[in-house]
């Protein structure tokens, strides 16, 4: 198992204050001590958000903050881990379209449908939950693939109805990569994507704000639950010479936050089912389903961009209000 | 000539004496015993699925895939092989270290491909 130096469940002194302020930016939501990370979720969905200017983050050019939704998995059944698991995605949706502010655009880090042998099934899931993202309110919405969209077909369907595997876009001074990890069912990304990616990074300055955006982890966080990417180090590599650069994945159903050298990686929630921490069990299954606490280990997060100073703000937030 | 050929297999004993330890044949030879494990794959799981070898001798397993392309990866021990239909997959590895090792497939290979794993112990 790789090491993680912040994971939620473990405790690790090493965090340099350089890296402490990195994960947590100045906004307080998202605290990180030598204790390991506490995140709090918000518990007013109108609550304004409050950045590390003090300012909204619509108020100035210099912040933006954009939501994350990962691992919706449309077209799972397992009532035991969630029986509503065809209103879980409706939920989260209107969850978002409840924000105040709404965000600058939405991504889905992969798994936006569970995986199925039937091509024609597989389109109709896609289908299905195309619908469903519709009807955010935010019309900006990027894609990625998880190896549950694409593995199987290495990507075929998802790019008929979503786009490409990987991309670039820049918003507001950030320049957002999107990298695939799944489509080659080997959880790689592959020589001719990492030629694509350092093209584009000899574009850029050395401190240019950089978001990377991908669903497996980059780095070996539980090779042993294939929670790693086979060539991520590749990456990781290619990212080094640049000193702004932030990470946030899905794939392992709960957050989890990382540093390797000055680059920190954040995982997501699920919106289907939650994983137990990493190697913390014998077996990886979905948590079955608390009936007194329905959604928890669900959820989604907003991250405010903090543009000047390349800092990122999480706030983590439930699929339902409390 | 009986007589003959029994000597000679004794001299090739690398290759020809066969003998079955921990559910595992080994190969016994002058040089080194080669433990040989025969796995299956097939969606989503691997027979057997439970491995019992022993730390510094040589392992082959051979795996043959029953349906699709599968992968088949021991992370704490670095070792890893596609696992083509089609025919063998030769696996070889010596062990170094004693314990409880987790083998899984590494190509994504459907619904229940989270599941499809296994246990390697190394003992002494």
């Amino acid at each position: 198992m790789g090491k993680s130096d912040s994971d939620s469940d473990q405790k690790d002194t090493s965090l340099r204050r350089r890296d402490f302020m990195k994960l947590a930016g100045l906004g307080g939501v998202v605290l990180v001590s030598g204790l390991g990370v506490r995140s709090y979720a918000a518990d007013d969905y109108g609550a304004p958000r409050i950045g590390a200017m003090g300012k909204k983050a619509t108020e100035t050019a210099q912040e933006f903050y954009f939501v994350q939704l990962s691992d919706t998995h449309w077209g799972f059944e397992g009532p035991a881990v969630n029986p509503d698991a065809q209103g879980t995605l409706e939920k989260a949706v209107a969850a978002v379209n409840g924000l105040e502010d709404q965000p600058d655009f939405v991504v889905f880090t992969g798994d936006l449908t569970h995986t199925t042998d039937d091509d024609k099934e597989r389109e109709e899931r896609m289908k299905r939950f195309q619908d469903i993202a519709s009807r955010l309110k935010v019309k900006t919405v990027r894609y990625l693939a998880g190896e549950h969209d694409a593995s199987l077909d290495e990507g075929a369907a998802f790019q008929k109805f979503f786009g490409k595997l990987h991309y670039t876009f820049d918003h507001k001074g950030v320049h957002f990569i999107v990298l695939d990890n799944v489509s080659d069912p080997s959880a790689i990304v592959g020589d001719a994507q990492l030629v694509w990616l350092k093209a584009d990074l000899k574009k850029l300055r050395h401190d240019a704000p950089i978001v990377v955006l991908t669903h497996r982890p980059l780095f070996d966080l539980a090779p042993d639950w294939d929670w790693a990417t086979r060539d991520g180090s590749k990456v990781v590599d290619a990212l080094m010479p640049y000193a702004n650069v932030t990470v946030f994945y899905g794939h392992i159903h709960q957050e989890n936050h990382h540093m390797t050298g000055h680059i920190a990686h954040h995982s997501a929630k699920g919106l289907m089912f939650a994983l137990p921490a990493p190697m913390s069990v014998a077996k990886k299954a979905p948590i079955p389903w608390d009936a007194a606490a329905p959604y928890k280990g669900l959820g989604f997060r907003d991250i405010e961009a903090d543009v000047k100073k390349a800092e990122y703000e999480i706030t983590e937030l439930p699929v339902v209000k409390a | 000539m009986n007589m003959n050929r029994k000597r000679l297999l004794q001299l090739l004993g690398a290759t020809a004496v066969v003998t079955l330890i921990f559910g595992v044949r080994v190969r016994s030879g002058a040089a080194a015993a080669e433990q040989v494990i025969h796995l299956t794959a097939k969606k989503f799981e691997y027979s057997p699925s439970e491995i019992t070898v022993k730390k510094g001798q040589p392992v082959v397993i051979e795996i043959v895939s029953l349906d699709r392309k599968h992968g088949f990866t021991i992370p704490d021990l670095k070792v890893r092989s596609d696992v083509k239909p089609g025919g063998k997959n030769i696996v070889r590895f010596t062990p170094d270290k004693t314990g409880t090792f987790n083998f899984h497939c590494d190509l994504f290979c459907g619904s229940g491909h989270e599941g499809m794993a296994g246990t390697l112990v190394v003992v002494e």
